[in-house]
């Protein structure tokens, strides 16, 4: 099998010693096919970014990933684990935090209900990873007891970094996490990603901020309609004449 | 002395009644709110929903006084009240397992919902006259009275009387106590945040782990409690009879419309708004007018709208609101 998958992605050596290893994804919503052979992978406490142009199936990859889409081939590891059959929220008890692009946080609901919502399955004390969550966005403290569906879109967007943060996960995805956010906001948001990544997060995350986003990851995967395209890490892919060409406007 | 006597007859035959009546419509309103916020289609069955409860609590009721038991001066139906709610919660569990499921698993759009509730209420409609009858029941028994006229007016010295009805005072008591006890349960313990949190975004509280089943099967058995409460309060208060149950639910729906679908405060707000707008609409203020103004003589009963035309007030409530507020007084889902 190893053989027949290096030529398709050739930055992947070792699959299994990856923590996360999406290989060989083909799959789609209806009968056709949007992912093609589209292969992820994230080391532990890695920044792992998906970047292309619009349509190249990024949110789609992710949420294969996570078990939202059925895949017709390929399969994915966590830990070691084959979880390519289980379902989103089964992933979530195995480590994985997901966060939406849009509707990702409860509106009605106060910040503190959020991220109390974001811990339902644990049945322990969850008082010490709220503390860790409000040290990483000191502004939801200040904000815990107002409605979520009140707050700023940045603040929204670290709600909802925070809840799925509540799990304790050892892979945090997210879905465009600077979507509709000012540029002051994005360089905010990034500076907290690195910090989670520092903690031994790993990070998977998709984006429109292409140039940005790179300039973070450890590894970066430009995909085109459903294919890897280009995989390096952040600095070489911003390096290369061809992907800035392409991709980066230049 | 005129301006108190016209406060008691405001009090006597607009506020009491119309208090009372409120917090029927309340219970009833937060009924349906809590159904169409979490399974987001607006049961047409609730009003049926307590008819079925309320004669389960009349059979009770006749059970045990058949036994000798009472409660003193509070009505034996508060002992019955229980079994009437347990019969109730089996009866809306096993309606949904048997109609709801269905759609809901398909994801059907909410108007199917909708429908299947209008069958849901006619089945339930038949299966409370086949265990009742279509008879009006009077099953109020205890003191009648908190305040009388007579002793009031001896009190007082008025020529105003004023009565406050057990009914009336019960209906008031237990529907504070329902209503802490339903927000209580919604914001302070885990599985009441678990069906907010359904409520506002259900796909993200499935990936945030919260059982959709465990929510639909809490949200089904509250929703029985309280159209078992409020019909049983509003059966004591006036009486029993299987029609005025479907009849009463436009003023319900009425109530949880204005107050904004899906906001229980709302539902709240939204029954004493269409209570008080019914009553002080329907009552001839004739008498009060003659207190206040003793010179002016108008000709009518200065009643704007026959007793016999009440519920074109819920309907003229729920058109205005749905024409220039669809979501509500309290941002409730729009319709």
């Amino acid at each position: 099998m190893s053989e027949a998958q290096a030529d398709t992605a050739p930055a992947r050596n070792e699959p299994a010693s990856h923590y996360l290893a999406a290989t060989d994804m083909r799959g789609g919503y209806g009968k056709v096919d949007i992912l093609h052979d589209c292969t992820l992978t994230v080391d532990k406490g890695q920044i792992a970014v998906i970047v292309g142009p619009n349509g190249a199936g990024k949110s789609t990859a992710m949420k294969a990933v996570f078990g939202m889409l059925n895949l017709r081939q390929g399969r994915v590891t966590l830990d070691g684990e084959d979880i390519t059959a289980l379902s989103p929220q089964e992933r979530v008890r195995k480590g994985m935090g997901f966060v939406p692009q849009v509707n990702n946080v409860f509106p009605s609901m106060t910040v503190r209900e959020n991220l109390e919502m974001g811990a339902f399955i644990r049945d322990e004390d969850v008082d010490e990873t709220m503390d860790q969550v409000f040290d990483l966005f000191p502004v939801l403290k200040d904000k815990r007891r107002q409605a979520a569906g009140e707050l700023s879109g940045g603040q929204r967007q670290q709600v909802a970094v925070g809840r799925a943060l509540m799990t304790k996960p050892q892979l945090l995805m997210l879905d465009e996490p600077t979507a509709g956010v000012s540029p002051i906001v994005m360089d905010e948001l990034f500076d907290r990603i690195i910090e989670i990544a520092r903690t031994g997060i790993s990070i998977l995350m998709v984006e429109q901020n292409a140039r940005q986003a790179l300039e973070i990851a450890d590894i970066g995967y430009v995909l085109v309609q459903g294919e890897n395209r280009y995989t390096d890490t952040g600095q070489a892919l911003l390096a290369d004449p061809d992907v800035r060409r392409t991709f980066l406007g230049g | 002395m005129d301006i108190l006597n016209a406060v008691v007859a405001i009090l006597n035959f607009v506020v009491i009644p119309a208090a009372a009546y409120g917090a029927q419509l309340a219970l009833g309103a937060l009924g349906v709110t809590l159904i169409y916020g979490i399974l987001r289609f607006s049961n047409f069955a609730h009003g049926d929903t307590m008819a079925f409860g309320t004669a389960v609590t009349i059979l009770a009721t006749w059970g045990l006084q058949g036994l000798g038991i009472s409660m003193g001066p509070l009505p034996t139906a508060l002992l019955a009240l229980p079994v009437g709610i347990a019969a109730t919660a089996a009866l809306a569990l096993v309606t949904d397992r048997a109609v709801y499921r269905f759609y809901r698993v398909q994801r059907v759009a909410p108007i199917i919902l909708v429908m299947a509730s209008v069958g849901v209420m006619f089945l339930m409609n038949g299966l409370t006259r086949l265990l009742i009858g279509v008879d009006e029941q009077r099953f109020a028994d205890g003191a009648r009275f908190v305040i009388d006229v007579r002793t009031f007016r001896e009190m007082t010295g008025l020529t105003e009387g004023l009565a406050f009805k057990t009914t009336q005072a019960l209906t008031l008591v237990i529907a504070v106590l329902v209503v802490w006890a339903l927000f209580w349960f919604l914001n302070r313990t885990k599985s009441g945040k678990a069906m907010r949190a359904y409520s506002d975004n259900e796909d993200l509280a499935l990936l945030s782990g919260i059982d959709p089943d465990k929510v639909v099967r809490m949200t089904w058995i509250i929703a029985a409690g309280l159209a078992t409460i409020a019909g049983v309060l509003y059966g004591l208060d006036k009486a029993f009879k299987p029609f005025n149950y479907f009849q009463i639910l436009l003023p319900i729906f009425a109530a949880a419309i204005v107050g904004g679908l899906g906001n229980p405060i709302g539902a709240i707000a939204g029954g004493f708004v269409v209570a008080f707008s019914e009553v002080a609409i329907t009552y001839p203020w004739l008498k009060i007018a003659g207190y206040l103004f003793p010179a002016w003589q108008p000709e009518g009963l200065l009643q704007l709208l026959g007793t016999e035309y009440k519920f074109a007030v819920s309907f003229v409530i729920l058109i205005v609101v749905l024409l220039f507020r669809p979501t509500g007084l309290f941002r409730g889902k729009s319709v």
